[in-house]
């Protein structure tokens, strides 16, 4: 990455850290309600693999899946007023916080059932090969959905048809309270399990976006030349519990001090300033950043419910929902 | 053209009329492709589309139907096969849980036009875990549109109208049907989704039946005819959307409604339909309803234990004859 990249992925990662604490603080205040997964500590990953992505890829996530939203061109403020069920929000505020979607820019949707959108993104990736367009499919997931069916089966899937599609793994360690460890029967849940399905499986630094930049663009140059699918796992940690309800407690201290301190916004800061660029310029960065999501819960928060007829329309493509003629 | 077609026959035709029509139709499933498909309704697709457009996976119904998803999401219309409509289980998540609801919680900016047929129901002796009439899974979850047709050009012209379907489709294809045969499908013949049929005509009794229990109930209809009660038969042909329009009227003109499904009693199909007549038609009623239905159990494997817990010709002119005498 050029510097003025460099700046632009750390600003990025500024906007979605800033993001996720708004939506902490929402929580706390009442105005979002439901629950938020939230990926401070992972926007080095999502990031990273937009930097090296195309406007016209196609990039599927999980219910942790704020960062991607915003990593693909989703604002903080359709965001948060998803969360804070506007009818501004991004999904007209039928998604929440789970699913945060914006197929406008190939964001195509933040699945909660673990594992479920491997196979789809395995499915777009056929769909841009049918097409005959050099697009390719990424697909975000957790350690935990590695031991999931879906997972195996997209991969297989993916492998034997030389899909053009990206399996990015980001391995917190954890699942939802279980160290994934504890429950896998390899080290590395995601790239141990490549080289079953014959297909590349590399470990990167999950918290260092031009580790994973770097990684992204080279497996998906891979991929749009025919080469077939890869795996990359990801390492990163989260900075908060699973969800709003987990304080977390379950992690030991020192392991927490040592991955805080391996913090992705810091990485991307210090190698701001180790190639030059101005302390001033990376701080107009860090307040760009926080006036636009200052604005994101302003506006958000003066934003309307949605009608409750609303309830009633996207069921079937005539935006009806009638189930009896 | 010849003057008849098995069913099985015009399923296959029904894909190709649309993969010829439309190079986005692109079909997937287990030996789908040199092999024909284990039921051959997929005969003569590799031939003449290609390996690309007509894609042998392995055994992996999520990946399947997730596939078939993603594909369908971003620009195709993909129609993938579940061999027996009992392992539609083995992707529940992918009906249940991912694409009836992307529309929805997208707030409109995914649209998932795909099909997804199946072999359906009992009749051939295959066991519990081949034979079950799985229709009413489909039915429980808001989102899915559900096709299942009775004859062969009701096959072809419901494909049309599934695979042009903007929104998910699951098409019952009924095992016990593939060897029937009938008049084929018209050049272009497309069956509107959620259009009934009359299928016979009488004054009597309105037997309101669906895919294999369409015959069954025509049966029952000679045979009652006999006996000087004249039943009228609506193939409903969809359960969503259920043309209630074409029931309701059938019952204004017989005022005795008998509703006969392969599923089991409860919470089948067949309730859905008397909730609505006794909610809508109440007036039209001058007797009870009954629902002839297959029986609380798995489905057995002998001839016999099959028949006594699956709806049969005689079930159907039992419930009938009573009805008239109310
Ligand atoms: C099929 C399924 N099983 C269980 C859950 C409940 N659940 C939600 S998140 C989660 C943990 C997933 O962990 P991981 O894949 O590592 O992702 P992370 O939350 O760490 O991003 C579980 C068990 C679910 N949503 N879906």
């Amino acid at each position: 990455m050029e510097p003025a990249e460099l700046l632009a992925a750390y600003e990025q990662m500024t906007v979605i850290r800033r993001t996720e604490k708004a939506a902490h603080d929402l929580f706390l205040q009442g105005l979002v309600k439901g629950t938020t997964h939230l990926a401070a500590g992972h926007e080095a990953i999502a990031v990273g693999a937009s930097a090296a992505l195309r406007p016209d890829d196609y990039v599927f996530a999980t219910y942790r899946g704020h960062h991607h939203a915003l990593a693909r061109g989703a604002t903080p403020q359709e965001c948060l007023a998803e969360l804070m069920s506007r009818a501004t929000g991004l999904c007209g505020a039928k998604g929440g916080s789970m699913h945060l979607t914006k197929a406008s820019t190939g964001m195509l949707g933040s699945y909660a059932i673990v594992g479920s959108h491997l196979p789809m993104a395995a499915g777009a990736a056929w769909s841009a090969r049918l097409r005959g367009t050099d697009q390719i499919a990424v697909a975000f997931f957790g350690d935990g959905a590695t031991n999931i069916g879906a997972f195996h089966e997209a991969l297989n899937l993916a492998a034997v048809w030389k899909l053009p599609v990206l399996f990015v793994c980001e391995n917190n360690l954890y699942m939802e309270y279980t160290p994934i460890a504890d429950v896998t029967a390899v080290p590395r849940p995601a790239a141990d399990r490549a080289p079953a399905y014959g297909i590349p499986g590399e470990v990167v630094d999950g918290n260092d976006v031009l580790a994973v930049e770097e990684a992204v663009a080279r497996l998906a140059a891979r991929a749009r030349a025919g080469d077939g699918p890869a795996l990359l796992e990801a390492l990163t940690y989260r900075h908060f519990g699973h969800s709003r309800s987990d304080p977390a407690t379950y992690r030991p201290a020192e392991e927490v001090e040592r991955w805080l301190k391996h913090d992705p916004l810091d990485l991307a800061r210090g190698r701001l300033v180790e190639t030059g660029v101005p302390e001033a310029v990376i701080g107009e960065a860090d307040d760009r950043a926080t006036s636009l999501v200052q604005k994101a819960v302003e506006a958000a928060k003066a934003a309307p419910a949605p009608d409750p007829d609303e309830a009633f329309t996207d069921v079937w493509a005539d935006g009806g929902a009638a189930w009896r003629t | 053209m010849a003057d008849v077609i098995s069913y099985r026959e015009a399923v296959a035709e029904g894909i190709a009329r649309e993969m010829r029509r439309d190079p986005s139709v692109v079909c997937l499933g287990e030996d789908i492709g040199a092999a024909g498909g284990v039921f051959k309704t997929t005969v003569g697709l590799l031939e003449e589309f290609g390996p690309e457009r007509v894609w042998d996976t392995p055994i992996s119904e999520q990946a399947i139907v997730g596939a078939a998803m993603g594909a369908a999401m971003t620009g195709m219309r993909p129609v993938a096969e579940i061999m027996f409509s009992d392992f539609l289980a083995c992707c529940w998540d992918y009906l249940a849980n991912e694409i009836p609801k992307v529309r929805y919680m997208t707030g409109g900016q995914v649209t998932v036009p795909l099909v997804v047929r199946t072999a359906n129901g009992g009749g051939l002796g295959f066991g519990a875990q081949h034979s079950q009439a799985t229709e009413n899974w489909a039915l429980t979850v808001p989102g899915l549109k559900i096709a299942a047709p009775a004859t062969p050009a009701d096959v072809t012209g419901m494909m049309a109208a599934a695979i042009r379907s903007d929104d998910p489709v699951v098409l019952f294809e009924h095992k016990a049907l593939l060897a029937s045969k009938g008049a084929p499908a018209p050049p272009d013949h497309v069956v509107e989704l959620g259009r009934a049929a009359v299928v016979r005509e009488g004054a009597d009794v309105t037997l309101v039946a669906l895919a294999s229990m369409v015959p069954l109930a025509l049966k029952a209809a000679d045979l009652l005819s006999g006996e000087g009660i004249e039943a009228e038969v609506v193939d409903l042909r969809c359960l969503v959307p259920l043309d209630m329009s074409t029931v309701l009227a059938s019952l204004g003109r017989t005022s005795r409604l008998v509703t006969v499904e392969e599923n089991p009693y409860q919470g089948g199909w067949g309730a859905t339909v008397v909730s609505v007549v006794a909610d809508e038609g109440f007036g039209l009623l001058d007797a009870p309803v009954r629902r002839v239905a297959g029986e609380c159990v798995p489905l057995p494997f002998a001839d016999a234990l099959e028949e006594r817990v699956i709806p049969t010709v005689d079930k159907v002119v039992t419930a009938v004859r009573k009805l008239a005498a109310y």
